[in-house]
């Protein structure tokens, strides 16, 4: 019996239909948990929007409280809009990779570690009854131990911050995850990213607490000092000339 | 009847595959910093133990001792894959915390020690329950460990609030080093360390003694 059992094509047997069993099984699972699985990943993304731009979910109704969100792209180029590419599947990480759809900068561009920026950023607009309420654009940039990917919204004057959160990131936990804490994102709301009259962006944390009243400066991350240049960099890169500000520019005016 | 209360509470105890045999120590490290994904980690290596076990102890008769392990392996890959995708179409935002360490069960000494030393030799039942028993002992230390860092690290359970923290205007200074890795080593430490103290048969004997320092 043993010698049966351990024979080469009684080896071959089991492992062979073994192997088919268990991938049956397996994509099965797979296959099955597929659209969940998407809907979960895009749920998640719209509740990040969602909590940028300060917007209540009610009775966790995702779809009614996005209904009032569009999606639209920007050439990062031009800061114009644009309809290269599929706004409903472009991905701004994908197109990043690809150095066809994406631009390398400079050192003394790069100021927030990313290297690569693709062309087009998908920037989300809340529309009212008096036209643009708010504008979520998406940040990422290197802290201390990772990209930290995330969301900043804008008042309708395109200079005052309604909201920022990150979403994505491996920071110390305690130190620089305090990212994550309500009471510093509370701190964002009201800040004003540019100076009168200009597009050169001066918001940014400061070491220790902000002075009260001031119009730019955000309270540092205690402890955690690579943490907060790190968002300042990423804030300072993503609204500047390389990042949204001749978009935000154009938009004012009415040319975007 | 009273085996099988032997082979599912044993483990908890009196031979525990953490505190005694010293199995799994890995993901006790990484997935207890916070109670809310800890548990969900116990309910996926519970699962699989028990299953694993239970799959291999059926066809038992059948694997050719010289691919055993291999057989081992497949099986319980394939159920820590399944357990994956659940996850992550049903407790997405945990299963993003937890990332990796789903994956890692397949490597998780706790499953393959107990489908090479229980189910290769015992029926499908029993073998059911030295999984899930090899679980629960599993899921006590994680649990304690958990509980420990994330009350001390976050102030914390479940993520309510216990100890008012400082940053939200409350007394409590958090321990940052608990919400990192190596604390859970201190904190195992401590917990073989009690368990040994009420159990004293599972100490060791000393594998060298010290040399007087003087004459």
């Amino acid at each position: 019996m043993s010698n049966l059992k351990d024979s080469v094509s009684r080896t071959v047997l089991v492992a062979l239909v073994l192997c088919v069993v268990c991938s049956v099984i397996v994509s099965a699972a797979a296959v099955m948990l597929r659209d969940k699985q998407q809907a979960n990943a895009i749920n998640e993304k719209k509740m990040n929007i969602l909590a940028a731009a300060g917007i209540e979910v009610i009775d966790g109704n995702l779809d009614a409280a996005f209904a009032t969100i569009t999606p639209k792209l920007v050439d990062m180029r031009t800061g114009l809009f644009s309809s290269a590419e599929d706004v409903a599947t472009y991905d701004m990480r994908k197109a990043a990779k690809d150095p066809s759809r994406a631009r390398a900068l400079t050192g003394e561009q790069d100021i927030a570690s990313i290297r690569k920026q693709s062309l087009y950023s998908t920037v989300y607009l809340v529309e009212g009854d008096q036209g643009i309420e708010r504008i979520i654009l998406p940040i990422h940039g290197y802290g201390l131990w990772s990209t930290l990917y995330g969301f900043i919204a804008l008042e309708s004057d395109l200079n005052t911050v309604s909201g920022l959160g990150f979403y994505e990131h491996a920071e110390t936990p305690g130190l620089g995850g305090e990212v994550d804490n309500a009471k510093w994102k509370a701190l964002w709301p009201g800040k004003k990213v540019y100076a009168d009259g200009s597009y050169e962006p001066v918001i940014g944390l400061i070491k220790g607490k902000a002075p009260a009243g001031d119009m730019h400066k955000v309270d540092g991350l205690a402890g955690a000092t690579l943490t907060s240049n790190g968002v300042t960099n990423l804030v300072k890169f993503w609204l500047g000339k390389n990042g949204f500000s001749p978009f935000l520019a154009k938009l004012k005016v009415g040319e975007a | 009847m009273s085996n099988t209360r032997e082979i599912l509470l044993g483990p908890i105890f009196t031979n525990n595959p953490i505190a005694l045999q010293i199995l799994g120590v890995c993901s006790a490290l990484a997935v207890t910093s916070s109670l809310n994904v800890t548990i969900v980690m116990c309910i996926a290596l519970t699962v699989v133990t028990a299953f694993s076990n239970f799959f291999i102890a059926l066809i038992r008769n059948h694997v050719p001792g010289s691919i055993r392990i291999i057989v081992q392996m497949i099986i319980i890959a394939s159920l820590v894959i399944v357990v994956d995708q659940v996850l992550k179409a049903y407790a997405y935002e945990v299963s993003k915390q937890l990332s990796v360490f789903v994956g890692l069960i397949i490597t998780n000494c706790i499953v393959m020690g107990r489908a090479e030393a229980f189910a290769m030799q015992n029926p499908p039942i029993p073998s059911f329950f030295d999984g899930i028993g090899n679980g629960l002992g599993y899921s006590i230390v994680l649990l304690f460990v958990a509980t420990v860092r994330e009350l001390t690290g976050s102030g914390s359970l479940f993520g309510f609030e216990i100890l008012p923290l400082v940053t939200n205007g409350g007394w409590y200074y958090s321990n940052g080093l608990m919400l990192l890795p190596p604390s859970a080593f201190f904190v195992i430490g401590g917990f073989i360390w009690l368990l040994r103290n009420a159990k004293v048969d599972q100490v060791e004997a000393a594998e060298y003694k010290l040399a007087s320092h003087t004459k």
